[in-house]
């Protein structure tokens, strides 16, 4: 009775067409076309079309790029992010996961509450922030004057302003990733914890020896999509500092493609950057993945 | 076999309805312009009235339909913020609008850049005389001698003042021949009032600073703006007096102090003697403000120097309709209503100048001393607008922060930024 409709290359395309349309105009072609304005001088404000073609140069943003002390100081500011952001993200989301995580009353309103930052946009939450974290004005520097700490000046002192922009993001991003562990620890089988009761293991013992290594696929995908969203910082950087922060303290890749070209009008070296940055991710992918084999258990 | 067919031609016309819908839209846009009835459209872009002054660039548009019943004009607003991005990226997809504001300092970039029409052969025809302009905002919007746009408001920055305050301190108030050396004595004793109270607030950055060199007879520029002159002793003492307001009397708000806060929100409060802002503070401060204010000319040093800001009218040089477009800019820049809708809303300052209307603009008060004003007006430098501009400001800003932070001297600074805009920034 089993009857098999012979899927043909042409059906195939039929269904997918549509959608790869979509991709090849959103998606291919500017992928192309960036690569293209890369090796040019084009400016941004020249119409382009077969007669009006920007000057060509070559790889010569790439060399301006690789050349200079500005690639290295930015790559260096966003560095200092991931090194503050993706221990405390990994670390505020697993307390986040633990927190949502059993039936106890009241654990839907702390899911809820946990996801909120991750809906609201950071137009909103970076204005929040701006007063949370505020020298004179601000809860966190009253807090911290109550106890004795000293007050640093946050977002407008310049060794201060990046560690500001990554409370602000583990903030922001905590429920997202506390969400996916959850799902991570609801797949742990309770079998494992049961047979550690009875070889009488204790608490900490069980979530060391079970818990984090169960987890670790889980948790090798949120320091992969940490990662790469840390090359991508951008709206936290544009919203809570301007102009990139004290003394250019907050300058990130992405922040300097947008600068370059919507504000110097250099869209080729723009673009060039923009490729800078998909090499840089692509390597530090590659890396992880590699690593991985070193720490990620698939149960 | 048939049904496979029928598949591959659904295919290929699926695919042909998603091309060519692109093609009739981008098609579409380029003969929107005129329509068949004999009335022009045009397309205005605009920033300068976002954020309230919407319905009074309204009540221009009907003022000018009225005189031009052939010609429409279909008016678009952006937020400063999104505006360049917007108007960028229209105008290399071939889509830009027919005629739009630019401020000064962009209008170099773009005229540089050949985007712009020349409006020179339009206005010698058009019924609306652009000789009667202010001549500095007038020239300010020529490069090479040509006319690439028209101003359409500009303005200048004052010293406004707290009254509050100096009588407190029992300090007199500033006068329009006032140097640093007397406002900064002043600030002194309105600091001293309390912990809260500062006396003066300059912000440390470009837009300032150029000026500032200005008065102690220095310049970013050489004259024929060819050779960049950041680090001269006279700039370097400039720096190092608005440094000291911060770092060392404190009469000046340290960012710190200031918190986030907004300048004129410290003004606001009553916690501010003096603040140097434009005048298009004018309508928020008369709503806002609850304490009696004044303004006088910005205190110089070795001379007096003003600021000028002016944000003008262009028609794209791709435009389809140039001569309804050069009308329209010419009206906004030049006519009577325009100049008298302008005044009566307070909305900057307009570049005509029709003595009635400007006295009227006199006459309104709060500030008093609104004559300040054009007084101004006779001190007036230029920024030094170059093509590569807002990359030219952000070199200086970031060592003007340097300075200001205390984590270079101002010779450092000054000399740092130097070399870095010998480096970075092309001068013709």
């Amino acid at each position: 009775m089993e009857s098999r409709v012979a899927v043909k290359p042409r059906h195939l395309l039929l269904f997918l067409g549509p959608a790869m349309v979509g991709m090849a105009v959103f998606y291919i072609i500017p992928f192309l076309a960036s690569l293209m304005i890369s090796l040019t001088e084009w400016d941004g404000l020249q119409q382009l079309g077969l007669r009006s073609i920007p000057p060509f140069i070559g790889l010569e943003n790439y060399r301006t790029i690789l050349g200079g002390p500005e690639l290295r100081r930015v790559l260096g500011n966003t560095i200092y992010f991931i090194a503050l952001y993706i221990p405390l993200v990994l670390a505020a989301s697993l307390i986040v996961a633990l927190l949502m995580a059993g039936d106890r009353p009241g654990v839907v309103a702390l899911r809820i509450g946990f996801y909120i930052p991750v809906l609201t946009s950071w137009v909103a939450g970076a204005l929040i922030w701006r007063w949370v974290l505020s020298p004179e004005y601000g809860p966190v520097n009253a807090i911290l004057g109550a106890v004795g700490l000293p007050q640093p000046g946050w977002l407008q002192d310049r060794r201060w302003a990046m560690p500001a922009i990554v409370l602000a993001s583990v903030w922001k991003d905590m429920g997202f990733f506390g969400m996916i562990l959850l799902g991570g620890l609801q797949s742990i089988n309770p079998a494992l914890y049961e047979a550690a009761e009875i070889d009488g293991a204790s608490r900490p013992a069980q979530f060391r020896r079970i818990t984090l290594p169960m987890l670790s696929p889980v948790t090798f995908f949120v320091v992969v999509i940490g990662l790469i969203n840390s090359f991508q910082l951008f709206p936290q950087v544009m919203i809570m500092t301007e102009n990139a922060g004290p003394q250019g303290a907050t300058q990130v890749m992405v922040e300097r493609i947008y600068t370059y070209a919507f504000r110097y009008y250099e869209m080729g070296y723009a673009a060039a950057l923009s490729w800078v940055l998909f090499v840089i991710i692509f390597i530090c992918t590659l890396i992880q993945l590699r690593l991985q084999k070193a720490w990620v258990h698939y149960g | 076999m048939t049904n496979n067919r029928i598949a591959w031609n659904l295919t290929i016309a699926l695919i042909a309805v998603f091309l060519s819908a692109g093609v009739v839209y981008a098609g579409g846009r380029s003969e929107a312009s005129s329509g068949g009835d004999g009335v022009t459209s045009v397309t205005y872009a605009n920033f300068s009235s976002a954020g309230g002054n919407e319905g009074y660039l309204t009540e221009m548009k009907a003022a000018f339909e009225e005189q031009y019943p052939n010609i429409q004009i279909e008016i678009e607003t952006y937020g400063y913020n999104d505006y360049f991005t917007q108007l960028q990226t229209r105008i290399a997809g071939g889509d830009a609008p027919d005629a739009y504001e630019l401020n000064y300092e962009n209008f170099v970039s773009y005229a540089d850049r050949n985007v712009l029409l020349d409006l020179g052969p339009y206005l010698s025809d058009s019924s609306i005389d652009v000789t009667q302009l202010q001549p500095n905002a007038r020239e300010a919007f020529q490069t090479g001698g040509t006319q690439y746009g028209l101003p359409g408001s500009f303005s200048t920055v004052l010293l406004f003042y707290n009254k509050e305050l100096f009588d407190r301190a029992g300090v007199a108030y500033p006068s329009d021949d006032w140097t640093w050396d007397d406002a900064e004595v002043a600030a002194q004793e309105i600091r001293d009032l309390d912990a809260q109270t500062f006396g003066l607030l300059q912000p440390v950055h470009f837009w300032e600073f150029y000026k500032v060199v200005r008065q102690f007879g220095g310049s970013l520029m050489n004259e024929d703006r060819t050779a960049f002159t950041v680090d001269r002793p006279e700039n370097v003492r400039a720096l190092e007096r608005m440094v000291a307001r911060v770092r060392e009397s404190n009469i000046q708000p340290s960012e710190t102090q200031l918190a986030g806060m907004g300048e004129w929100d410290i003004f606001r409060a009553g916690r501010l003697g003096m603040l140097v802002t434009g005048i298009w503070a004018f309508p928020d401060f008369t709503e806002t403000v609850a304490f009696p204010w004044d303004v006088a000319v910005e205190p110089g040093m070795n001379q007096k120097a003003t600021h000028f800001f002016a944000n003008g009218m262009v028609v794209s040089a791709n435009s389809n309709v140039p001569e309804a477009a050069a009308t329209w800019v010419a009206f906004l820049a030049a006519s009577r209503e325009v100049a008298e809708i302008r005044v009566g809303a307070g909305w900057e300052l307009p570049p005509s100048t029709y003595p009635e209307v400007l006295e009227t603009y006199v006459a309104t008060t709060p500030p008093e001393n609104r004559q300040a004003v054009f007084e101004s007006l006779n001190h007036i430098v230029t920024p030094p607008v170059v093509t590569d501009f807002a990359r030219m400001a952000d070199i200086v800003n970031l060592e003007l922060e340097a300075a200001r932070d205390g984590s270079k001297t101002a010779r450092q600074a000054l000399g740092d930024a130097q070399e870095r805009l010998e480096i970075e920034i092309e001068l013709e």
